[in-house]
C-alpha cells in the first residue's frame, strides 16, 4: 500500500459518493455541488496520473465555469420547488438499479479485462508528469485539424444559444 | 534522511504558517489602512480611539463579531448557510500557495525558496483557485432564500464568469514571452529594472487583467453583488456574527492574493533596480521579500484609491465593458504579441509599442460600432432591459 | 498502481451517470449526469494514456472538455426556454412535439 494507492482509494471513494449524492439528492442545487465534489475528486486522480495540465483544465472548465452555469440556471428558473414530484417510482426504478447494476457488472470485467491485457505494455508507462510544453507541441502540430474542427463547434454552440435566447425575445415583443 | 525530513515537511509547514499568519495580519491591517485611508480622503479622522492611531480597531471588531449572537434565520437552507462562508474563505487562502514572495533565503546552508509549492502550472493553479471563489457567494446567496441575496447572487456568478475570460486572456501575452506557466519563472523572467517588467511591454493586458481582478474581488466599482443601495447588502443579508466576519476576511484576502498575483506577473515580483540582489545569502532573501511585500502594499492602496474615485457601474454597463472592451482588448494583445514576437524575434520594444497602438484601434473600433449603434437605436426608441436579467444573455 | 484500479472506478462513475439519466426526471438533474459520463470517459482516457505512455489520451481530453461546454451551453439554453414556454423541466412533462 504505497502514497498513490492511498490517495487513489480516497480520491476514488470520494467521487463515488459525490457521484451517488448527485442522483440521489432531491435539490437540484445540492446535486450540483455534489457533482463538484466529484470533479474535484476527478482532478485529484488526473493530478495521481501526472496529468498535471488536464487537471488544472478540469478545474477551470468543468468547476469554474460549467457548474456555475448550472447553478446559475437553476437559481434563475428556481427549481427548486418542482423537483419533489421528479424521480420515477416504485417497479420502473427497480428495474432502472438492476439495469444499472448490470452495466456495472459488465463495465467492471470488461475494465479488469482490458487492465489484465496492457499489463504487458505498462512497463513503458511514466511515473513522469507530462509537461504543457508536450501536450502543447502535439495539439498545435500533429492534433491542429481536431483543434480547429473544436474552434468550429465551439461557435456553432455559441450561435446557437444566441439564437434560442433571441427567440424569445421576439415573441415577447 | 534528517535532511530530508527537514525539508520536505518541517520548512513547508514552517512557510505555510507563516503565510497563512501573514495573510491574516494582513487582512486586519487591511481593515485599518481602508478606513483611515477613507478617512484621509474624505477629509475625516477615521476609527483613532483603540490603540495608538486606530491601530487595534480590527482587533476590537473581531472580538465584537466573536461575542454578537451568531444568528441562523428560520428560513434558510441550514446547511449550505454555513458552508457559504467557508467555500469563500478556502479558495483565498489557498490561492497563494503558489505565488512565490521573494527570492530564496539561506539558514544554515540550507537554501529555501520563498514560495510554499513551485508547480509547473502555477498560473493555472491560480486561475482554478480564484474561480470557485464565486461559489460561496452564489451558495450563500441562494441558502439565505432572500430576495435581495439571490440577485446578488446571480449578479455575481454573472459577473464572474464574464471578467474570469479577460482574466485567462489577458495573461496569455505574457505566458508567452516567459515561455513558462510556473510564477517564479514569470517572476525572474522580469529584469530588475522597471522598464523591463511586464506592464510595460503588455501595457493593455496589465489594464486589463487589474481590472477583471477588481471585478472578481467584488471590490467597487464593481461590487453589484452587495451594492447597499440596491440590494440592502446583496449575498450577505442574512449573515452576521463571525460569518458575516468570514465572508468580509475573504473579500480581503482575495484582494491581497489578486495585488500579490498582479505583482508577480505584471510588476516583476520581488525586483526592484537590483536592489534583491544586495547582501549575502540571507539578506538578499529578506530584502526581496521587503519589496514583494512594499509593491504589494502599494498595489493594495490603488484597491482603495479606486474605491473612493469611481462610481459603481449600472449591471448592463458592468457587461457592456466587459465583454465589448475588456475582452477584445485582452484578445488583441493575444494576437499582437504572438504576431510581433515571431515578426521582431522577440524584440520586447516592439511588441510594447504594438500592444498599446491596437489596443487603441480596437477600443476606438468598439467605441465607434457602440455610437453608430446608439444613434440608429435611438430613432426606433429603444427600451432599457429589465436590469437582472440582462445577466443571462451575458452569460450565454 | 495498475490499469484496472482506474477503469473500473471509470465504470462504477458512468455506471452512476446511466442510472442517474434513467430514474431521475428532472432535466437539470439528467444533464448533470451525463456530465458525469463524459468525465468518467476521461477518466478513462487518461489513465489508459499514462499506461501506454502516449500523450494523445489527455489530447482526447481537452477535445471532450470542448465538447460538454458547448453542449452545456445549448443544453441549458434549451432548458431555460422550454421553462419559459412550459412551466416545467420534467422530461416526462415534455413530451409533444408541438410546442
Amino acid at each position: 500500500m504505497n502514497a498513490e494507492m492511498i490517495l487513489f482509494f480516497i480520491f476514488g471513494a470520494v467521487a463515488l459518493i459525490g457521484a451517488i449524492a448527485v442522483i440521489s439528492f432531491r435539490h437540484p442545487i445540492y446535486s450540483a455541488l455534489s457533482l463538484i465534489v466529484t470533479f474535484f475528486a476527478q482532478a485529484g486522480l488526473f493530478v495521481l496520473l501526472g496529468a498535471h495540465f488536464v487537471a488544472a483544465v478540469q478545474v477551470i472548465v468543468y468547476a469554474g465555469a460549467i457548474m456555475v452555469l448550472f447553478l446559475f440556471v437553476i437559481m434563475l428558473l428556481n427549481l427548486g420547488t418542482l423537483s419533489a414530484k421528479g424521480a420515477l417510482t416504485g417497479k420502473l426504478k427497480g428495474v432502472a438499479i438492476v439495469l444499472g447494476i448490470l452495466l456495472a457488472v459488465q463495465g467492471i470485467y470488461i475494465a479488469v479485462k482490458a487492465g489484465n491485457n496492457t499489463a504487458l505494455e505498462s512497463a513503458q508507462a511514466s511515473t513522469e508528469p507530462v509537461t504543457t510544453y508536450k501536450i502543447g507541441e502535439l495539439l498545435f502540430k500533429d492534433y491542429l485539424l481536431p483543434f480547429e474542427v473544436t474552434s468550429l463547434i465551439l461557435l456553432a454552440a455559441l450561435i446557437g444559444v444566441i439564437v434560442l435566447v433571441k427567440r424569445d425575445k421576439q415573441i415577447e415583443n | 534522511m534528517e535532511i530530508d525530513i527537514l525539508q520536505q515537511i518541517i520548512i513547508p509547514i514552517i512557510k505555510i504558517l507563516f503565510i497563512v499568519h501573514l495573510l491574516i495580519i494582513g487582512v486586519m491591517a487591511m481593515i485599518w489602512s481602508e478606513r483611515r485611508v477613507s478617512g484621509w480622503m474624505q477629509d475625516r479622522l477615521g476609527p483613532n480611539r483603540v490603540g495608538p492611531q486606530g491601530l487595534l480597531q480590527p482587533i476590537a471588531d473581531g472580538i465584537k463579531f466573536l461575542f454578537k449572537e451568531d444568528l441562523i434565520p428560520n428560513h434558510v437552507d441550514k446547511p449550505l448557510y454555513v458552508l457559504a462562508p467557508a467555500m469563500l474563505l478556502v479558495p483565498a487562502m489557498i490561492a497563494i500557495a503558489v505565488v512565490p514572495f521573494g527570492s530564496s533565503i539561506t539558514i544554515a546552508g540550507i537554501e529555501i525558496p520563498l514560495q510554499i509549492a513551485d508547480i509547473n502550472i502555477g498560473i493555472l493553479y491560480i486561475l482554478a483557485i480564484t474561480s470557485l471563489g464565486v461559489y460561496g457567494v452564489v451558495i450563500g446567496a441562494w441558502a439565505s432564500n432572500n430576495k435581495y441575496s439571490l440577485l446578488g447572487g446571480l449578479r455575481s456568478s454573472a459577473q464572474m464568469i464574464s471578467y474570469e475570460l479577460t482574466l485567462g486572456l489577458a495573461i496569455i501575452g505574457v505566458l508567452m514571452l516567459s515561455e513558462s506557466l510556473s510564477l517564479r519563472k514569470i517572476a525572474i523572467d522580469q529584469g530588475a529594472n522597471p522598464w523591463e517588467w511586464n506592464f510595460l511591454i503588455h501595457f493593455p493586458a496589465f489594464l486589463a487583467f487589474t481590472t477583471a481582478m477588481f471585478a472578481e474581488t467584488n471590490r467597487l466599482p464593481f461590487d453589484l453583488a452587495e451594492a447597499e443601495q440596491e440590494l440592502v447588502a446583496g449575498y450577505h443579508t442574512e449573515y452576521s456574527s463571525m460569518k458575516f466576519a468570514i465572508f468580509f476576511m475573504a473579500e480581503y484576502m482575495n484582494m491581497i492574493v489578486g495585488s500579490a498575483v498582479v505583482v508577480t506577473l505584471f510588476l516583476g515580483g520581488w525586483h526592484f533596480f537590483g536592489l534583491e540582489a544586495v547582501g549575502g545569502p540571507f539578506w538578499s532573501g529578506v530584502i526581496s521579500f521587503a519589496i514583494f511585500f512594499a509593491k504589494t502594499g502599494i498595489f493594495l492602496f490603488v484597491f482603495i484609491w479606486v474605491r473612493w474615485t469611481l462610481p459603481r457601474f449600472r449591471y448592463d454597463q458592468l457587461m457592456n465593458f466587459g465583454w465589448k472592451f475588456l475582452l477584445p482588448v485582452a484578445l488583441t494583445s493575444i494576437v499582437v504579441t504572438g504576431t510581433l514576437y515571431i515578426a521582431t524575434n522577440g524584440n520586447r520594444l516592439w511588441i510594447g509599442i504594438g500592444n498599446v497602438v491596437a489596443a487603441f484601434i480596437v477600443v476606438a473600433i468598439v467605441a465607434g460600432m457602440l455610437a453608430m449603434d446608439n444613434n440608429s437605436k435611438s430613432t426606433v426608441q429603444s427600451t432599457p432591459a429589465a436590469a437582472p436579467l440582462r445577466g443571462l444573455d451575458a452569460v450565454e | 498502481m495498475s490499469l484496472e484500479y482506474y477503469l473500473v472506478l471509470s465504470a462504477l462513475l458512468f455506471t452512476i451517470g446511466v442510472i442517474g439519466v434513467l430514474i431521475r426526471r428532472n432535466a437539470i438533474i439528467i444533464f448533470m449526469c451525463i456530465e458525469l459520463m463524459l468525465n468518467a470517459a476521461n477518466l478513462a482516457f487518461v489513465a489508459i494514456s499514462r499506461d501506454l505512455g502516449q500523450v494523445e489520451g489527455q489530447l482526447f481530453v481537452f477535445f471532450v472538455m470542448a465538447v460538454a461546454a458547448a453542449e452545456v451551453a445549448i443544453g441549458l439554453a434549451i432548458i431555460v426556454s422550454v421553462f419559459k414556454h412550459r412551466e416545467t423541466i420534467n422530461v416526462d412533462e415534455v413530451n409533444s412535439l408541438k410546442g
